[in-house]
């Protein structure tokens, strides 16, 4: 691990200061941080630590939504009554990756802005655009079993490794932060992401010294809440493909909401909106489902060993569909 | 940097000038010769240097030491010794739950917390019911372990340790029905002896009769 500068913030503001020189990261849970460091993958010269911040609480909000302190752990938020009774699909989420030690100190501030699993990024002695930008790609013709199909461009096809961004995503969330100048914005998780483009080195639209301080959920969504993850283990792995779903029907059994988010699939927690409208007002039948499957996977590329997750995606996608609408997956 | 005080296993120790890179499993290994726990991957996969910090199991190699002067840390040292074992290192004693013994500090103190989070009725990923997920079970046991790995693989006799343990700590404090219909659910009557092999039967996933939601049991929920 390279050397660092190691000093605590006392406020938000004073954080984002510090934090505003260049080579500076927050640590908060350090999960993935630490081990990216003690990789030299993250050689930052200043490290700000942000866990003594009173940014661990989860409040209600004046229209019926929660506001979700970025220190909050991932345990604390999956097993928060309030996340378990109205958004029981983070919950599962969340639940759904990890151990119960990452999770207990994994923040989730943090959890938005892991970085990929690719192996070749992890890889120090190979090309990796990301890493090093403009070295190359090694992971487009060789081991990309795990890799995105969506999203992806010439310069990277890495995975986003979330599950509870891609939840986060499919509840319309809000990222609040604070920066360097004290100034605050709100940023919807659905702008909150960069695609790879040409800079895949760039994975969001945060400023040097933006932090994070809290993540605003607006009022539930009613309906079938689900998480599935399809992955190589039955617990600690990354999804190949997973599945965050908000489902509900009609008397008549015709979608009435319809809400869908994906992991594994993309650089990014993937949604498509065009998909869920096509849905909407049918009754799931196969022709449908394979319509939106197809407006879905439509601009999916497999590099040959991830071709496997175009079809993947299209059964987990009719599982969850019709699953929600036989009342199921309660 | 200055003086750097951490409280572990009820004791303060001074640490003048630490490199601010060292993790606390590292300070309690190297600087404070404090070697129950172990360091197995150094980056958060194995479990082996599992300790609770504010009785919360995490990943010692994966946090800073400085970041954690005020905190309660304990390891397995403070779990027990030899001569005052707690209940869950006599019960891997017991049902002989380790070959090697290099991952077992991380399992017991993982396995601590464990039994915390199930009074506290934290939910798993396998759990059916979020809000009463029922601990006790193979599968929840199973689950709620996977950051501990024991490449001796003695994962049915640790989880007959864990589980002896939370039926006699657990099954009377839960606020959830009574366990009429656990008994067959536990690991001390199951004929699971691997974690996954052969997979659970509907009886050891909790359901008496044959239900066609199982597979999909544990990924959703209404709100």
């Amino acid at each position: 691990m390279k050397r660092f500068e190691y000093s605590r913030a006392d406020a938000p503001e004073q954080a984002a200061t510090s934090a505003s020189t260049e080579d500076t990261s927050f640590i908060a849970g350090g999960t993935n941080l630490l081990d990216l460091m003690k990789l030299e993958i993250e050689t930052p010269i200043k490290l700000v630590d942000i866990t003594r911040l009173e940014l661990e609480k989860v409040e209600t909000t004046a229209d019926g939504g929660l506001r979700i302190g970025t220190l909050v752990t991932n345990s604390d938020l999956a097993a928060h009554p309030e996340v378990i009774a109205n958004y029981p699909v983070l919950s599962r989420a969340i639940l759904a990756g990890a151990t119960g030690q990452l999770r207990n100190k994994a923040t989730t501030g943090g959890n938005f802005l892991q970085r990929t699993r690719c192996y070749y990024f992890y890889q120090t002695d190979s090309a990796c655009n990301k890493r090093e930008p403009g070295t190359g790609c090694p992971a487009i013709n060789g081991e990309n079993r795990t890799l995105a199909i969506l999203g992806t461009s010439d310069a990277c096809i890495a995975q986003h490794p979330s599950d509870m961004a891609v939840a986060m995503r499919l509840l319309d969330a809000t990222i609040e932060t604070v920066k360097a100048d004290g100034s605050t914005r709100s940023i919807n998780v659905k702008d909150f992401y960069c695609l790879p483009k040409d800079t895949p080195h760039i994975e969001n639209v945060l400023e040097a010294g933006e932090l994070i301080t809290h993540v605003v959920l607006p009022a539930p969504v009613k309906g079938m809440h689900t998480y599935d993850k399809v992955r190589d283990r039955a617990s600690y792995a990354f999804a190949l493909v997973s599945c965050a779903a908000v489902i509900d029907a009609d008397d008549n059994g015709n979608l009435k909401t319809v809400r869908l988010a994906f992991g594994g699939i993309g650089t990014e927690p993937w949604r498509n909106e065009e998909v869920e409208t096509l849905l909407m007002g049918t009754d799931g039948n196969n022709d449908v489902i394979a319509q939106a499957a197809n407006l879905l996977l439509n601009d999916a590329k497999g590099k040959g060993q991830n071709d496997f997750k175009i079809p993947l995606t299209r059964r987990l996608l009719k599982q969850v569909i019709q699953r929600a609408l036989a009342g199921e997956g309660a | 940097m200055s003086t750097l005080t951490l409280t572990i296993n009820k004791q303060d120790y001074q640490l003048e000038n630490l490199d601010a890179r060292t993790t606390l499993l590292d300070v309690c290994r190297q600087h404070l010769q404090i070697t129950g726990p172990k360091k197995g991957c150094d980056h958060g996969q194995c479990g082996a240097c599992t300790m609770l910090i504010n009785g919360r199991r995490v990943n010692s190699c994966l946090t800073l030491a400085v970041m954690h002067d005020g905190d309660d840390i304990t390891t397995i040292e403070g779990i027990g010794m030899p001569e005052s074992l707690s209940a869950l290192q006599q019960a891997f004693k017991d049902n002989d739950a380790f070959q090697c013994g290099y991952c077992t500090p991380g399992q017991i103190c993982s396995a601590t917390a464990l039994i915390e989070e199930v009074k506290q009725n934290w939910p798993s990923h396998v759990s059916t019911d979020l809000k009463n997920p029922d601990g006790r079970l193979v599968q929840e046991i199973a689950e709620r372990m996977s950051g501990n790995i024991c490449r001796c693989s003695a994962y049915p006799n640790i989880i007959k340790a864990i589980s002896q343990v939370l039926e006699s700590q657990v099954s009377n404090s839960q606020t959830q029905e009574p366990s009429t219909q656990k008994a067959d659910n536990t690991v001390q009557n199951s004929s699971v002896t691997g974690i996954w092999s052969p997979p659970p039967s509907e009886a050891q996933l909790g359901k008496t009769s044959a239900n066609t939601k199982t597979a999909t049991a544990t990924t959703g929920g209404r709100s």
